[in-house]
């Protein structure tokens, strides 16, 4: 974000000292403005342009019949239909829900296990490597036990998409206590640092950008965990995301399954986003050059 | 600890050695180290790497023990300084020296008030709100400095706070070192492998020798303040500083 407002600034001459003129100056903005959003935008343009082309010489082949692999423009027709109808948007609103419920009890609990396990030792040996192995755990193994505990209940799907995110975040936390650089710890202490206030003032801020990647790696378990959940526990009461996708496939409905997985695509992105620009942010704040993701 | 300070003992260390590891690998860091610093006195450690005169400075810091011997700071605080400034980069300038004055105890209504004279006495008047990563080298470390001023210890521990700058940088902080060292009356123990850097600053400058660490030689170096790195007298100190370098140990490699 920060390298991209950069290049904007580079790209941008300075029109007072180069063109003394008004004329020559709005000329400069212009031709600046021409330049600089391109520059920006070109690159996903390309890449949107050359997958839709992609994706109707696809269909213009006949690989598959027209109503399992339906054209672009029958797909978008669809999902400007859906985006301006109640019906979705209220499931789209059921799976944000439960995706940032879960999510921010997922939060808590994994800041907790945490905090505890880079400050005990005893908990660290205990649970330490059982953290890791959560992570690495398929979230859907955990649906057939949620099932049974909980029913095909929103509980079973809060349940499974927690398991997903507390781990990364956890671990994330973890990282980020172990990496504190020993010279800085050292030079707390000699600041006379101890106790909780070391903790607060010193190694949770030193920790925060590898925590800030725990919280991003558990948004994404969270939200795949989640999505196939609503794929397996299918609550009538309430539509979800989920749920439209495993019911347009029964009615095999193509253009509305295409255009309910843009939706979850756009949104897992914008949520990717967020995350990146505040990541970013920190890091840039403290001299480390910006991520790609 | 008014009457403590009132009292004006020395600092003492007596018979300190510092033993790493154990049994058949254990190393001798420091072996039987005796040394009496004075009151406002400026004392220099020089030695090649390995000679244990970090260890014997983090030792009086109190970032470490010794295996035996006795460290007597006579109830004197002190602030540390190492060769990177090890500023915490979530804070700026201005939160880095407050977080010192917080851990000194120091009233919050007062921290503003603080950190415009500290930052003015390391003559960093514009910097509080920058970032440690947007100062250069010399600038972190004028930071650093007034980040151990902000602590208010009588003693100022720097362990070859200026080995990583350039000259022209490390010539003028030698120079804010001085002055600020002589406006405060602070005692300071200063580490450092560069023999005019030692004569240059030292009121007294104690030779080291590695395997086991140890002091070789004590050179008392009387000569008028403010010094130059370049004045001949400081030069000739420094030679002497030298021999009694090469006389020691022939293998052992001196910056100069």
């Amino acid at each position: 974000m920060s390298a991209v407002t950069d290049r904007d600034a580079a790209a941008r001459p300075a029109p007072a000292v180069r063109a003394p003129g008004r004329a020559a100056e709005a000329t400069n903005r212009g031709r600046a403005l021409l330049l600089g959003l391109p520059k920006r935008l070109l690159p996903p343009v390309i890449a949107i342009v050359v997958a839709l082309v992609v994706w109707e010489a696809l269909v213009l082949t006949g690989w598959k019949p027209a109503y399992v692999l339906p054209d672009p423009p029958t797909v978008f027709a669809r999902l400007f239909q859906m985006v301006g109808d109640p019906t979705f948007l209220g499931g789209v609103a059921t799976t944000m829900t439960r995706g940032i419920v879960g999510y921010l009890i997922a939060l808590v609990i994994g800041t907790a296990i945490g905090l505890a396990v880079s400050r005990f030792p005893f908990v660290r040996s205990a649970i330490g490597s059982l953290l890791t192995g959560l992570q690495t755990m398929p979230s859907i193994a955990w649906f057939p036990l949620a099932i049974l505990f909980f029913g095909l209940s929103e509980q079973a799907i809060l349940f499974v998409v927690i398991l997903g995110a507390a781990p990364s975040i956890a671990n994330g936390l973890i990282g980020g206590v172990d990496e504190v650089p020993p010279p800085l710890l050292r030079t707390a202490r000699s600041l006379g640092a101890h106790g909780f206030d070391l903790y607060r003032l010193v190694i949770m801020p030193a920790a925060f950008p590898a925590y800030l990647s725990g919280l991003k790696q558990g948004w994404a378990f969270a939200w795949r965990s989640l999505l196939a959940g609503e794929l397996l526990v299918i609550i009538s009461s309430a539509t979800s995301l989920g749920q439209a996708l495993s019911f347009y496939r029964q009615l095999s409905d193509a253009p509305s399954l295409f255009a309910t997985m843009i939706v979850i695509l756009v949104i897992g992105m914008v949520v990717d986003r967020v995350f990146a620009v505040i990541t970013n942010g920190v890091r840039a704040r403290r001299g480390l050059g910006a991520l790609r993701s | 600890m008014t009457l403590i300070t009132d009292v004006r003992t020395p600092v003492r260390i007596e018979a300190v050695s510092k033993v790493f590891g154990r049994g058949a690998d254990a190393t001798v860091a420091l072996d039987n180290v005796d040394l009496t610093v004075e009151e406002g006195e400026f004392v220099c450690l020089l030695g090649a790497s390995g000679c244990g005169k970090s260890t014997l400075l983090a030792m009086i810091a109190a970032l470490d023990e010794p295996t035996t011997g006795v460290i007597d700071l006579g109830g004197r605080r002190t602030a540390v300084m190492f060769q990177d400034a090890n500023l915490f980069p979530w804070l700026t300038v201005q939160g880095n020296i407050e977080l010192a004055l917080r851990f000194s105890g120091v009233p919050r209504s007062d921290w503003a008030a603080r950190v415009r004279e500290l930052l003015a006495v390391v003559r960093l008047p514009g910097a509080a709100r920058k970032r440690p990563h947007e100062l250069s080298g010399g600038m972190r470390q004028r930071v650093a400095l007034a980040r151990s001023l902000a602590q208010e210890a009588e003693v100022l521990l720097m362990d070859e706070p200026f080995a990583a700058l350039d000259a022209i940088t490390r010539d003028a902080l030698h120079a804010e070192l001085e002055r600020i060292v002589r406006e405060r009356g602070l005692t300071v123990i200063f580490v450092t492998h560069n023999v005019r850097e030692a004569a240059r600053l030292g009121d007294r400058v104690l030779v080291m020798k590695p395997s086991p660490g140890r002091i070789v030689h004590e050179e008392r170096i009387d000569l008028p303040r403010p010094r130059q790195m370049e004045d001949p007298a400081v030069a000739v100190r420094a030679g002497l500083l030298r021999d009694e370098l090469e006389t020691q140990d022939a293998g052992t490699e001196v910056q100069g």
